[in-house]
């Protein structure tokens, strides 16, 4: 059964014929080419395919981090590619999160001042920010340790914090760039229970790039089949239902 | 991004590389320091300079004559002396009224008489000068030994060092001791001879003691105004003096020249202003009032030319140093930007604006520049004081007095912290806009 939408029917996101080439020298390289995909509200969608398929470079379109060479990406009626560079960043900023493969938490600071760093950013009250950063954490269930550095952490640990850094501003999508790359498979399906709890918690609307096909297809909705820049397919999973996900992987790391 | 947060944030980010930002801000520090240093040394010169001239008294002082003094007795031709029969005697009036002019500080004659002076049983000859209350500023009495006359009407003196030697070696016993002014006084004929003769202006002189307590020995020798107290050896306060009425060396002008007065008239007044440039028109309301005025050009307008310049080459020399320090800062800065790529893709993919990137390596340009700022002007002031130090130990050597030839004042340390940070802001124009212009993707792919 697909995941519910928002009440206004409203997709996430709506790509329509996105194309992004990169200039190498004399040659053109359609990193994207032509790709058309709405994301409905709610939805866990993994984008697959082999390295240079394309399918990280669309990621950062949706995430706002890159503009398209052509087409359009729409989300709360906005096109992307017609946004200021201020508008662009107050959208990575207000409605998207990002988690990555290699957490990319800053080593200096501690797991609360990187999950408080988006809320600097977005100039929330002092007075508000612990709670804030409080209930991030908790939701990751990293309520501990949160005054040690990512590198006192175990890989898990860090791409918890990662998430509840990529959740603290309250997003409308959650953007993952191959966020099991670099953790083993216990752990890596631990963080996916994780993002399909959150998902459904906090009806959130998330777009993973994996190359590991069984994890997507235990955990997203539906998977799209990315390769030479082109999006090949769309399937449907027939995962369960987000509530029905076993727990036992999450509970390990947590309390 | 709020100012506190990037400020945090900044302060972080220098800690992490602590010791090349260290020795950033230390370059900038020390380019600060000779800035402040040779500025210091500027303004220090300059306020000695300036001091010592303006206590000097001579370019701040207006000398007063009655017109006919001037003249002398049978000077020019006899119409020109009949046309102006009524030349203003310089008397009692006369000092009141130009007490009261504006911006004179004090008005008072000169008083000085060669005598005889008995201490210990013993009779020496000197010179005796009244010295006006406003000479304790005039910088001859600091350092003295004593202390200055306490009320301007205590019978009291203070020695030049030269004579005091000569009434004992050991010239600090000599404070405390009493000695004895004989004096000659004036006193009007009439009153002397009580036959009621109208007064011709001669004067008789009585032979008169004066008990005076010594208080204090001064090395330098005071000098106020022209015609000042340069040769006086023996020192009392001025309205002592006029109540002495000593027989003066002029008086015997005064028995020569036609007075046309039975009041007694000084033979001239010395007038101090608030400050030199006001000489010149005071001078010019003191003749109008109808006496003569005669004072020194303003020396110190050109001085302080002269000063602008050399300040201004030395603050040349010092902001070369301030040069070299700013592309320490564009130095660190665009290493640091290439060292938190990674950082700056990270923070651009959690929404941060180009512009708080921007804003972060500024604020972190400025902390540097601001504590470079403060320390550097700590070295500065430092460095004023060694020199200080080492002249004034140059200066005892050659028994000369110690002078400050340094000085820091608040206008130079808001200014030089003021210039750093501006100079750092500058600096970190360049590295902030290109961390702004850092492409997010090509950033987070860095490693």
């Amino acid at each position: 059964m697909p995941p519910s939408t928002t009440a206004t029917g409203l997709p996430a996101l709506r790509i329509d014929h996105v194309s992004r080439h990169y200039r190498m020298g004399e040659s053109s390289i359609r990193a994207v080419d032509d790709v058309s995909l709405v994301v409905p509200a709610g939805e866990f969608l993994a984008l697959l395919g082999s390295s240079g398929s394309g399918k990280s470079t669309l990621l950062n379109l949706m995430a706002g981090l890159d503009r398209p060479t052509s087409g359009s990406i729409v989300s709360e009626g906005r096109n992307l590619a017609e946004l200021s560079p201020l508008e662009l960043a107050r959208y990575r900023r207000n409605t998207v999160g990002m988690v990555f493969q290699s957490f990319n938490l800053l080593p200096r600071m501690t797991l609360e001042e990187n999950v408080e760093l988006p809320l600097r950013l977005a100039e929330v009250e002092r007075g508000e920010r612990a709670a804030r950063v409080q209930e991030a954490l908790e939701r990751v269930r990293l309520a501990k340790r949160t005054g040690h550095r990512p590198s006192e952490l175990s890989g898990g640990e860090q791409q918890r914090t990662a998430i509840a850094r990529a959740l603290v501003n309250r997003p409308k999508i959650l953007f993952a760039d191959e966020p099991t790359g670099n953790l083993d498979s216990a752990t890596g399906e631990a963080i996916l229970a994780l993002l399909r709890e959150i998902q459904s918690t906090m009806d959130m609307t998330i777009v993973m790039v994996t190359h590991e096909r069984h994890l997507a297809e235990r955990f997203a909705d539906r998977l799209a089949t990315m390769g030479d820049g082109k999006l090949l397919s769309t399937a449907a999973t027939g995962a369960p239902a987000s509530t029905q996900v076993p727990t036992q992987a999450t509970t390990g790391a947590g309390q | 991004m709020k100012l506190r947060d990037m400020t945090e944030l900044a302060v972080r980010n220098l800690r992490e590389a602590i010791l090349r930002n260290s020795l950033t801000t230390l370059g900038v520090a020390v380019g600060v320091a000779s800035l402040v240093a040779m500025l210091s040394l500027g303004v220090g010169l300059q306020q000695l300079a300036s001091s010592r001239l303006a206590k000097s008294g001579l370019f701040d002082s207006i000398f007063v004559t009655p017109k006919t003094n001037l003249r002398g007795p049978g000077a020019g031709p006899p119409a020109t002396r009949a046309a102006a029969p009524k030349a203003r005697p310089l008397d009692e009036a006369a000092r009141v009224e130009i007490t009261k002019l504006p911006n004179v500080i004090e008005v008072y004659p000169q008083i000085r008489f060669f005598t005889e002076v008995r201490f210990d049983g013993k009779p020496f000859a000197t010179m005796v000068a009244g010295m006006p209350e406003s000479s304790k500023q005039s910088g001859a009495f600091d350092g003295m030994q004593g202390a200055f006359f306490s009320s301007p009407n205590a019978d009291e003196a203070i020695l030049q060092i030269e004579f005091a030697k000569e009434l004992n070696p050991q010239t600090a016993q000599l404070i405390g001791k009493e000695l004895v002014l004989r004096y000659a006084e004036r006193q009007s004929l009439p009153s002397e001879t009580g036959d009621g003769a109208p007064n011709s202006g001669g004067f008789s002189v009585v032979p008169k003691e004066k008990h005076l307590r010594i208080v204090g020995v001064v090395e330098t020798e005071p000098a106020s105004g022209f015609g000042g107290f340069g040769s006086g050896r023996l020192l009392i306060p001025l309205p002592v003096a006029e109540t002495l009425r000593a027989a003066q060396v002029n008086d015997l002008r005064d028995v020569l020249r036609d007075t046309s007065s039975d009041k007694p008239a000084y033979a001239s007044l010395t007038v101090r202003v608030k400050s030199p440039s006001l000489v010149d028109a005071t001078e010019a309301k003191i003749k109008q009032l109808g006496f003569g005025a005669f004072s020194l050009l303003d020396a110190s307008k050109s001085m302080r030319i002269f000063f602008s310049v050399f300040d201004l080459l030395l603050g040349i020399f010092g902001s070369l140093a301030l040069a070299v320090a700013t592309l320490g800062i564009i130095n660190t800065l665009v290493m640091a930007i290439l060292e938190r790529r990674r950082e700056i893709g990270v923070l651009k993919a959690l929404g941060a604006a180009d512009s708080d990137v921007k804003q972060l390596f500024f604020v972190e340009a400025g902390v540097m520049g601001l504590a470079g700022g403060v320390l550097g002007v700590f070295f500065g002031w430092l460095i004023g004081q060694a020199l200080t130090l080492g002249t004034n130990i140059y200066l005892k050597r050659q028994d000369l007095p110690g002078v400050e030839i340094s000085a820091v004042p608040w206008w130079l340390i808001a200014g030089a912290i003021g210039f750093a940070l501006l100079v750092s802001l500058i600096a970190g124009l360049y590295p902030a806009s290109r961390a702004a212009k850092l492409n997010p993707v090509d950033a987070l792919r860095y490693e």
